[in-house]
């Protein structure tokens, strides 16, 4: 390891592979980077876009408002949805294309239940907890059929989920005889917008419960090895006692769980659902998340956080669009730029070619 | 063998021959093409109407299709067409591209009529249009809101999907205005693709920003809402004697209530009730008379927080008491997904 024997030229060559392999080393690397950068041109540009005050809501209540609040905020449900699009990833090899369709059922089961099959209510007809609960059950079921599509029927994650996605806002719709019913209980908001004396808005604190629940269950369970070793080398897991298709169907029944939270956060910022538009185009997003977190598309290896960055990333860069007035119809380009150079940056061929440098320099450092 | 198979074929054949022949009877063929009916309260009660309209009771053998996507609804057009409708009805989800298929019913004798959106072509390639007069929706909102006398308007725009016939319409009133005006600004103008979360987010950037504003003109009432609900998440007020002037569009029996009830100060009606109409003509057209008008548009007043009134808000409004269409709907949705395959 003594740098200071070796030729100037071949230091110079194995300092930079050193530093590519390192960056290649460091999953967290891309959206760190991302991050970073964003922050930096937002503080360059114009450092009042990191002003937070205190206001008052109309209904008095204390409430925190900034563009970092609305970060936060806003990314909640990309978060939830990240973090079981990064298992659904890991063990299937695979994206579930579904999870916008499968907001908008929860959703749509939460609103039927507390609006009672009524177009407009003013105070829920049936319990919050238990609404949300059903939502989660109905979600976890349509998860479990995306699962067993996936896991015992081998079909293509992205193909099997195509079902749901292609069926699941119909399906929305029926669950209240197409009608776009409007809640208007407060205590129904409090989930989506603030609760009263609470000047953070709810989202975050749920998002919050989710993140430290998952890292208690990938830190005190073996949910992550499992996972993890299933989407390397199902058969391998197989011969060592695992059952990979029992852990990829809880995988999908794991997401449909988060869809449901996420779900149920949306519909509860406006106390109202709009089948076609609610969540829309968010699956895309979530799995943009994954990517940027620096997790292989194909499977195997994941650090959910990475994921959970990624989400803030996308987030914290639709803010910035916002921020400085783009033209709508040329948001969706800019961003496209953006995502573009991230995901091409931390694909994995590129890794592999990153790190492939730094394995050859070193390589021809060890035959020297 | 072959000769049972051939038999059994030919057999199958004249019965279909006989079915066709049954199903057609003496009712009138059409395939209606709109929008998606969950994309808005608006479409939930045009779709619901359309549905009710076109039925075997009222002698049509009609096929349904909705969707966004202006590529879906050209496709199955000329499925239509192809199938040999006797009518054509059309909500175009977007205003171009529909040359192909005007020529293409032109040549099989289909007539088309237009209900809802116009689409940009010739006259003489529909039999009729009932639409609504997006451009002068427009017009009468923005004349009501310069009506206001505010010292200055600083506006934040929110518009629907881009190149829809009411975002052209919606948009363009608003836009020479600004444009003609010294005193009216945009604070920003955003596309929320109809979707009230999106319209939410863009009003709080705005407000994280900073930058002053007064008036709201979302290009339809779930916009609105949004906006609304980031305004009230930061107790900025609005309405009748608000700081924020809010202006939406359609016809939601729960805008109309908000605009009665002083929260929201103006919303632009988008009649979504032209079966009726679209009924007539074909009627007529069957007895042998063309319309006397091209294009009929419907009566679209703008409700003002001051003026509006209960009885307003029962004619006009739409979404609650449209339960028994509602209810037919999943019936059709069968008989839209088979003219979709």
């Amino acid at each position: 390891m003594s740098a200071e024997t070796k030729t100037p030229v071949k230091k110079e060559r194995r300092s930079a592979g050193e530093v590519l392999k390192r960056m290649t080393r460091h999953q967290l690397f891309i959206p760190v980077a991302a991050l970073v950068l964003l922050v930096l041109f937002n503080l360059i540009a114009d450092p009042s876009f990191f002003a937070v005050s205190l206001k008052q809501n109309s209904l008095g209540n204390p409430v925190l408002s900034g563009n970092i609040i609305s970060v936060l905020d806003n990314a909640s449900e990309l978060v939830l949805l990240a973090i079981g699009m990064t298992l659904v990833t890991a063990s299937s090899g695979g994206q579930d294309i579904s999870v916008g369709a499968a907001m908008a059922i929860a959703g749509s089961v939460i609103i039927r239940l507390v609006c009672g099959g009524q177009v407009s209510v003013d105070t829920m007809q049936t319990s919050l907890i238990l609404a949300v609960l059903a939502g989660i059950l109905v979600s976890m079921i349509f998860g479990a059929f995306n699962g067993v599509l996936v896991a015992y029927f081998k079909i293509q994650p992205m193909v099997a989920t195509l079902i749901l996605f292609t069926a699941g806002r119909s399906i929305a719709a029926w669950i209240n005889n197409n009608q776009l019913p409007i809640v208007n209980d407060q205590v129904f908001k409090y989930a989506g917008t603030f609760i009263p004396g609470i000047p953070v808005p709810t989202p975050v604190f749920i998002t919050i419960f989710v993140i430290v629940l998952f890292w208690l269950a990938l830190r005190f369970t073996n949910l992550g090895l499992y996972t993890q070793s299933v989407g390397i080398n199902a058969n391998a897991s197989r011969l060592n006692g695992l059952d990979p298709k029992m852990i990829k169907l809880l995988t999908y029944v794991i997401l449909g769980a988060c869809v449901a939270v996420a779900g149920f956060i949306r519909v509860s910022r406006s106390g109202s659902i709009n089948y076609s538009r609610i969540a829309e185009n968010i699956e895309m997003d979530a799995i943009l998340a994954v990517a940027l977190g620096g997790n292989a598309l194909g499977g195997g290896k994941f650090n959910i956080y990475g994921s959970i960055l990624g989400a803030y990333v996308i987030q914290f860069l639709t803010t910035t669009l916002y921020k400085y007035n783009v033209p709508s119809t040329a948001l969706p380009a800019y961003k496209a730029v953006v995502i573009i150079l991230l995901v091409v940056l931390s694909a994995p061929v590129v890794r592999e070619k990153m790190s492939h440098i730094g394995k050859s320099s070193k390589r021809a450092k060890e035959v020297a | 063998m072959k000769k049972i198979l051939a038999l059994v074929l030919a057999l199958a054949m004249v019965l279909s021959l006989g079915a066709i022949a049954f199903a057609d009877g003496d009712l009138i063929t059409v395939g209606v093409i709109n929008n998606d009916p969950n994309e808005s309260g608006y479409r939930t009660a045009n779709d619901a109407a359309m549905r009710a309209m076109f039925c075997e009771e009222n002698g049509y053998d009609a096929t349904f299709y909705n969707n966004n996507d202006a590529a879906q609804q050209i496709a199955t057009a000329q499925q239509m067409i192809q199938d040999e409708v006797d009518y054509l009805l059309l909500s175009p989800a977007s205003t171009t591209g529909w040359d192909t298929v005007l020529q293409d019913a032109q040549a099989a004798g289909t007539q088309v009529i237009l209900f809802d959106r116009m689409l940009e072509a010739d006259e003489s390639m529909y039999v009729a249009a009932v639409v609504s007069d997006m451009p002068a929706e427009g017009e009468t909102a923005v004349t009501w809101l310069a009506d206001q006398g505010l010292d200055e308007y600083n506006i934040i725009h929110i518009q629907g999907h881009m190149g829809s016939d009411a975002q052209v319409g919606r948009t363009g009133a608003l836009d020479a205005k600004v444009e003609a005006e010294d005193n009216w600004n945009y604070v920003t103008q955003q596309t929320a693709d109809w979707n009230e979360e999106t319209a939410r987010t863009i009003v709080q950037s705005v407000i994280d920003s900073g930058d002053s504003f007064n008036v709201i003109y979302a290009e339809n009432n779930g916009m609105a809402r949004g906006a609304v609900a980031a305004l009230d998440a930061n107790g900025i007020t609005h309405g009748k004697d608000g700081d924020v002037i809010v202006i939406g569009f359609d016809s939601d029996v729960w805008a109309m209530q908000a605009v009665l009830d002083g929260e929201w100060n103006y919303m632009g009606l988008c009649n979504p009730m032209q079966a009726d109409k679209v009924d007539q003509i074909i009627k007529d057209l069957e007895a042998g008379t063309q319309p006397a008008e091209k294009v009929i548009y419907s009566d679209e007043p703008g409700f003002d927080c001051e003026t509006i009134t209960e009885e307003d808000v029962a004619t006009y409004g739409t979404g609650v008491q449209e339960e028994a269409p509602a209810e037919e709907a999943p019936a059709d949705d069968a008989a839209a997904e088979e003219a979709a395959e």
